[in-house]
């Protein structure tokens, strides 16, 4: 006997546009305004307010029913900028009282790796955004792409989180079961809430594979399968994406979604937030050396930082933070961030590019190496920005911002 | 079902060849008869008092004794035009006793008529035939034996031409196509282009991608401390040397260390030599003339960057080759070889701009340079020649089974 937690992971990343050499020196439109619209409102019609209309419901019709969400600065910052709509309907679930938000990063970034004060910064600045938009202070953190490892629990605990999450992964659970809260080696308090990833799996990437033996799944099937699992909680964590996007709506994901919270009834199986778990006592202590991640089966950061264009991109971005930030000028601070954004590691990544995977579904760009020269040309144009000073007009600019605060 | 026996029509032959061609033959020959089948390889030329042009092929018949070198005496060269024709017959002729006809159409003509000796001669249970310089010896070997005939089409003359063909060769070309059983191409790309230039219904034609045989056996030293960037190929306009040396003069405006190495012969080489002079390259920009053999591979070696510009490239094996070599490649998006290669640059040949940019990140980038070069080159072993034999195998048995 069980419950479960669902968490919704909600991220946009803002796309680079084309630039090249020729760019260098010349412009700093980075970011490609138009297809990040294009996308946003594509995406917001397949799933966010789809998914949303849905969630809304099943929360007014099922008292047990809670979900918990993580949604990135970034992501927020394209809301409020190309899709308001789906900002207010998530503003409307927030008002049914029965949403958790998680902390992470401003940007969906690396940062914890590379630049521990630029990963203060952004986890600091993301907190901001969901006090500013759902009045929340959240207690549970998640790092992203839940890459983790012991210090990070411990940060996370300093920082003051009573919680953190990690993938359930068999590489650091061996015997253990995913279902049980932990507590991170080398910590006090803090509780690590693991993703069970096989079903969690099961919605996010094998709901429409016709050659799996569990299609199709229906909600009742589904259910069958939660029903026997002893523990605290099963822990389904996914991309929001999921619905709508990744599996689209003719695979009846949506049906799927509807009738979840009846099937579990009849389980006697009922919803619970990330914090609600806060309260059980840890079944053992979990020691997490080496970093992981929840991404492909190595677990670990490779989809990110595996290859030497991944390791010298990211690199050379934070070789540039004290310089970027010294330069006071906010728009190229701002861009400086966007560019720290995990996804355009991501678009790099070359473990898997012959098969035509799940990595390739995801990328804009023709090849790994494209997006490479691409980052590349803007970091080098960043470079060259701030050498010269600040010009006179931004300076102003900054002045002013600075009275009317 | 015994494996059939083949009557292959071909004009290129290592060492006798002048481009991806004469490797293409040899590599599938050799796969055909390691697969069991017997081929019977009818060349325009002979091996006995050639000049060094015409090597001896006693060689090539070494490479399994399954396949017979049969030898019709012609100065033809793959990819030659009428004038370059003209040229090659002079030298030759110098050092003949017997010369047939001097035009490159007779030339053909005299092979078309010596083939029809060759098919009541051999036994075969199918004819295949390699570019349009043998579809009329294979047509007349037909006739004869009423054997299937497979057409093989590395290149059209569009491809050769830049869309200029010379009507007589097109015709030609058109007439092969339409008297095959099967076409086989060596690209989708190729496919479309046929599709489009002769109207032949789709499902007569076989993609059949090519693979090449051994990794280069030796490692050579970089001979410069500049980076260099090579062009390696015909110097004609099917493989865009002059969009090379545009490119050559911005990418050392920003990048001014670099060397361009050019390899090739062709009829546009003097062109470009003058168009390096009015852009002030000529300390930047090497010419090589064609190499062969180690060159080649010392070539490749020493570069951090292959770029293959060309116009319309059916396949393009030598961007294998370059691979094999551990040298990154910029390709061209015509190009076959573009379909099937994932770890590579790519961009249209006429993009400047485009190359530019790609080919001054990899020289500044050394990350970019090694992740292409190690992924490519493992990609690159994934092309062998066991693949495209089997297929062609394949496909002759589609034929014999009608």
């Amino acid at each position: 006997m069980t419950n479960i937690c669902l968490y919704f992971q909600v991220h946009q990343p803002f796309r680079l546009g084309k630039y090249t050499l020729f760019d260098i020196g010349k412009h700093t439109r980075y970011f490609d305004e138009i297809k990040n619209k294009e996308i946003m409102h594509k995406i917001a019609q397949k799933c966010y307010l789809p998914t949303n209309s849905i969630i809304k419901k099943l929360l007014d019709k099922h008292d047990d029913f809670k979900v918990a969400y993580s949604i990135t600065g970034t992501a927020l910052e394209q809301f409020e900028k190309y899709a308001p709509n789906v900002l207010r309907s998530f503003k409307e679930l927030n008002e049914t009282g029965k949403i958790e938000f998680l902390a992470e990063t401003s940007h969906h970034s690396l940062s914890y790796l590379f630049d521990k004060n630029e990963f203060y910064h952004q986890v600091k600045e993301h907190n901001k955004l969901i006090k500013e938009h759902f009045a929340q202070k959240p207690k549970v953190f998640r790092n992203t792409e839940l890459v983790y490892n012991n210090e990070l629990a411990k940060t996370a605990e300093q920082l003051g989180y009573k919680a953190i999450l990690a993938e359930g992964w068999d590489g650091i659970l061996g015997w253990r079961s995913p279902n049980y809260v932990y507590k991170p080696a080398g910590t006090r308090k803090i509780k690590l809430l693991l993703k069970n990833y096989r079903l969690s799996d099961d919605i996010a990437f094998r709901f429409s594979n016709k050659q799996w033996d569990g299609w199709p799944l229906t909600a009742e099937k589904y259910a069958d399968w939660i029903a026997p699992i002893m523990g605290d909680s099963v822990n389904l964590f996914m991309d929001y994406e999921t619905f709508g996007e990744h599996q689209w709506e003719d695979t009846g994901i949506f049906n799927f979604l509807r009738h979840l919270p009846t099937a579990l009834k009849h389980h006697n199986i009922s919803f619970q937030h990330p914090s609600d778990l806060l309260k059980i006592e840890p079944k053992d202590e979990l020691d997490v050396p080496h970093t992981i991640s929840w991404a492909d089966v190595e677990r670990d950061t490779s989809a990110w930082l595996g290859n030497k264009m991944q390791q010298a991109a990211s690199t050379k971005l934070y070789q540039l933070r004290s310089a970027v930030l010294s330069s006071g000028n906010e728009e190229l601070i701002d861009a400086w961030r966007k560019l720290s954004t995990s996804d355009h590691f991501y678009y790099m990544c070359t473990k898997y590019f012959n098969d035509g995977d799940v990595h390739k579904y995801f990328n804009p760009y023709d090849t790994p190496y494209e997006c490479f020269i691409t980052y590349m040309n803007i970091l080098q144009d960043l470079a060259q920005k701030i050498k010269t000073k600040p010009s006179l007009l931004s300076s102003i600019t900054r002045l002013l911002k600075e009275v009317n605060a | 079902m015994n494996k059939p026996k083949v009557l292959m029509f071909g004009w290129e032959f290592p060492p006798y060849k002048s481009g991806g061609l004469g490797t293409a033959c040899y590599g599938l020959t050799k796969a055909l008869s390691q697969q069991g089948s017997k081929v019977t390889f009818v060349m325009p030329v002979a091996p006995e008092g050639a000049t060094a042009k015409f090597v001896k092929l006693i060689g090539a018949s070494n490479i399994s004794k399954n396949v017979k070198i049969k030898n019709i005496d012609s100065p033809i060269t793959a990819y030659m035009t009428s004038t370059g024709y003209e040229e090659q017959y002079h030298l030759w002729a110098g050092n003949k006793r017997q010369v047939y006809g001097r035009n490159l159409f007779q030339e053909v003509q005299r092979y078309a008529a010596i083939a029809k000796h060759v098919a009541k001669e051999e036994e075969h249970d199918v004819i295949h035939a390699h570019d349009w310089m043998t579809y009329q010896a294979a047509i007349n070997a037909k006739k004869i034996s009423k054997k299937p005939l497979v057409v093989h089409l590395h290149a059209t003359e569009f491809d050769r031409t830049g869309d200029n063909p010379d009507p007589r060769i097109s015709h030609i070309e058109w007439q092969g196509l339409k008297e095959a059983d099967k076409i086989i191409t060596n690209s989708e790309y190729s496919k479309q282009n046929i599709i489009k230039h002769y109207k032949i219904p789709p499902g007569k034609i076989e993609v059949v991608h090519w693979g090449i045989e051994e990794a280069p056996a030796e490692k050579f030293e970089k001979p410069l401390d500049d980076k260099i960037v090579l062009f390696l190929g015909r110097m004609t306009i099917q493989k865009g040397p002059d969009y090379f040396i545009e490119v050559a003069k911005k990418v050392s405006e920003y990048e001014p260390h670099t060397k361009f190495v050019m390899v090739g012969d062709g009829d546009m080489l003097p062109r470009i030599i003058n168009r390096a002079t009015e852009l002030g390259l000529m300390d930047r920009v090497i010419f090589t003339g064609a190499l062969s053999g180690n060159d080649v591979h010392r070539a490749f070696q020493s570069a951090a960057l292959y770029v293959m510009p060309s116009v319309s490239e059916p396949f393009g094996l030598v961007a294998l080759e370059s691979l094999k070599n551990g040298t990154p490649i910029l390709i061209s998006k015509q190009s076959g070889v573009a379909e099937v290669v994932h770890h590579a640059l790519k961009t249209d040949f006429w993009d400047i701009d485009a190359m530019t940019n790609k080919i001054v990140s990899v020289l500044r980038h050394p990350e970019l340079q090694e992740e292409l070069k190690e992924k490519g080159n493992r990609e690159a072993q994934k092309f062998t020649l066991e693949e495209p034999a089997r297929k062609v195998m394949e496909i002759y048995k589609q034929v014999l089974n009608k």
